[in-house]
């Protein structure tokens, strides 16, 4: 079950990469050859097999609902590649109404 | 005398309590030090003298106070940069973060700096932290410091390369699928990983969170001991950590190892080992025999299907943490904006690498609807199966011994165009990060061209401190510790 370069054309779109025609390539060519190396796991019965998603037991946590200090808005605002520092914003492209 | 670059971190300790040396002193040696090799070796991305001198006179200033001081206290540390630090950039070797100055410093770093340590700046790695060569690095490769043809392995190579050639006494790396170990086999120095959830991951810039952890590279296990200890316990800030003592580990480090109990698993001897590498660790585990360790031959069946499970769970969660990296928060942004996607689109296809791109398609097709069962589902209950034989060789057993890698140090883009031939240098130290146990590399031996060969311990959930007794014991019984690369 190889993919076609569309399929990873579509992955990508999926990722939000945009990627050349070189990449797209390239990527379906290796990761048809990752994918044969993952068909090796179907060798291996795991009928009653429980999945693991960490190795160590991991519970939700709570805490006390209180107030905590958290970084200043200015700090944050700092990180940002194209800030608004007069409205306390990041500038972003219009989102609302388009057709996108 | 040995210079002070020279010197462990245990022994600048002593030499700064008995008054021989300022942390100043000990500071401006490795500053120094970095000037005359860093060129050759290219390990860091950025060193902070100003930093450095004022946390050093910090420490200074307390000793002459007579004021309390930190177990590390005026010891050098080099960080690498996927571990914020406030104000300092953290780029994680991408060009998608150049320029990111987080707000706020990584748990370990702050556990760093609360025990006295001086921090030279930040260090090189695979992009990301994927990698196995610290070639994928967005910036510059960085080079093995017993052949500067040669990678140092990664992803913490700029750690490894740092310590192996004396540009720091200390490194912090971090051990996704190797990423601590395997470097440290292939620069010749000792490196942990910590079992999953013994140091706080927080502020740690994330790769794959369900086997990521960060540990110790040094050039003795002492040293090794020493700053786990600075660094682990548990964190509110990170709900995976493990709420459990942190004992003294360099008390464990008492040279007795009569009655331990070792397996030498065979699936980590089979073909694709190099015979020097398998030859080493074999004469390596003659030794610790001689030492009293009783060991047999062990069977982990599932070792081969570990690579291919990791390669499904990894670029997984790879692809999901880095979902964040869009253009508008921190980080690097395109200047050819069009719409609102075709700015993640495009910041997303301009501020990744090749290797780092490759990992978040593999993650996104493999959490795609339809194949989900097939690869995710799947690696996850392989993942069992890994943990499980662990598990069962560990209720015979207090540790395996093993080779970290299949080869010594290989040369730059030697592998560089074949991503599978570059992730088989992973298949050793794969399955701890599965399983969640803590593994440890250290130097056995060298091979014909003179690079160092490293041998691997892995023991059940929480063993550091057997893992180090066996460690320091070997250490302490061989001298390939005290060899230097030329430079």
């Amino acid at each position: 079950m190889a993919l076609t370069p569309d399929e990873v054309r579509k992955v990508g779109s999926l990722a939000r990469l945009a990627l050349s025609d070189e990449e797209i390539d390239r990527f379906t060519h290796q990761i048809n050859d990752l994918l044969d190396q993952f068909a090796r796991l179907q060798e291996l019965d795991t009928e009653d097999v429980e999945p693991t998603s960490h190795a160590v037991p991991v519970a939700a946590l709570l805490r006390e609902d209180e107030v905590r200090p958290s970084l200043p808005r200015e700090a944050v605002l700092a990180m940002g590649p194209k800030v608004d520092p007069w409205m306390g914003g990041f500038i972003v492209p219009q989102v609302i109404g388009e057709s996108q | 005398m040995a210079e002070l670059y020279e010197l462990t971190a245990a022994q600048i300790a002593d030499t700064l309590a008995k008054g021989e040396a300022s942390a100043r002193e000990v500071t401006d040696a490795f500053l120094a030090r970095i000037e005359a090799v860093d060129p050759q070796v290219k390990a860091f991305l950025a060193v902070t003298p100003e930093q450095a001198r004022a946390q050093a006179d910090a420490v200074d200033a307390k000793r002459r106070a007579g004021e309390p001081l930190g177990p590390l206290a005026g010891v050098p540390v080099a960080l690498k940069d996927n571990l914020c630090t406030t104000g300092i950039e953290t780029t994680c070797a991408s060009q998608i973060l150049r320029g990111f100055k987080p707000p706020y410093d990584a748990t370990v770093v702050s556990k760093l700096a609360e025990a006295g340590a001086v921090a030279l700046g930040k260090v090189n790695l695979d992009e990301f932290a994927m990698g196995s060569s610290t070639e994928n690095s967005g910036y510059f490769p960085t080079r093995n410091p017993w052949d500067l043809s040669r990678v140092p392995g990664g992803s913490s190579g700029g750690s490894a390369a740092a310590v192996a050639a004396c540009e720091a006494p200390l490194a912090l790396g971090s051990d996704t699928g190797g990423s601590i170990r395997q470097p440290a086999a292939l620069c010749g120095i000792v490196g942990l990983k910590p079992t999953y959830g013994r140091v706080s991951r927080y502020g740690l810039v994330a790769f794959a969170s369900s086997l990521d952890q960060i540990g110790p590279m040094t050039r003795t296990v002492e040293d090794a001991a020493l700053l786990l200890g600075a660094i682990a316990g548990h964190d509110p800030r990170d709900s995976t950590s493990v709420p459990r003592d942190v004992p003294d580990y360099r008390a464990a480090l008492t040279g007795d190892i009569k009655g331990l109990r070792l397996g030498v698993p065979k699936e980590y001897f089979a073909e694709g080992i190099s015979p020097e590498v398998r030859e080493r660790v074999l004469a390596a585990i003659e030794v610790l025999k001689g030492l009293g360790a009783e060991v047999d031959e062990c069977s982990l069946p599932s070792t081969d299907y570990g690579l291919a499970a990791y390669y499904i769970v990894a670029p997984a969660e790879a692809s999901s943490n880095l979902a964040r990296y869009d253009g508008v928060r921190y980080g690097f942004r395109t200047d050819k904006i069009g719409s609102h996607v075709e700015l993640f689109e495009r910041t997303r296809e301009e501020g990744f690498g090749a290797e780092v791109k490759q990992r978040i398609m593999v993650g996104t097709y493999a959490l795609s609807a339809g194949y989900y069962d097939a690869y995710y589902a799947k690696a996850q209950k392989v993942r069992t199966l890994i943990k499980r034989e662990f598990e069962q060789v560990f209720a015979r057993f207090d540790a395996v011994v093993a080779p970290t890698t299949p080869t010594t140090a290989f040369a730059l883009g030697e592998k560089s165009d074949d991503p599978l031939a570059m992730k088989l240098s992973d298949v050793c130290t794969i399955p701890a990060n599965m399983a969640g146990i803590p593994g440890l590399s250290q130097c056995c031996g060298f091979d014909a061209q003179g690079l160092p060969v490293g041998m691997q311990l892995m023991g059940p959930a929480f063993s550091e401190e057997t893992l180090l007794r066996l460690a320091h014991a070997y250490e302490q019984a061989t001298d390939w510790n005290t060899r230097r690369p030329k430079l």
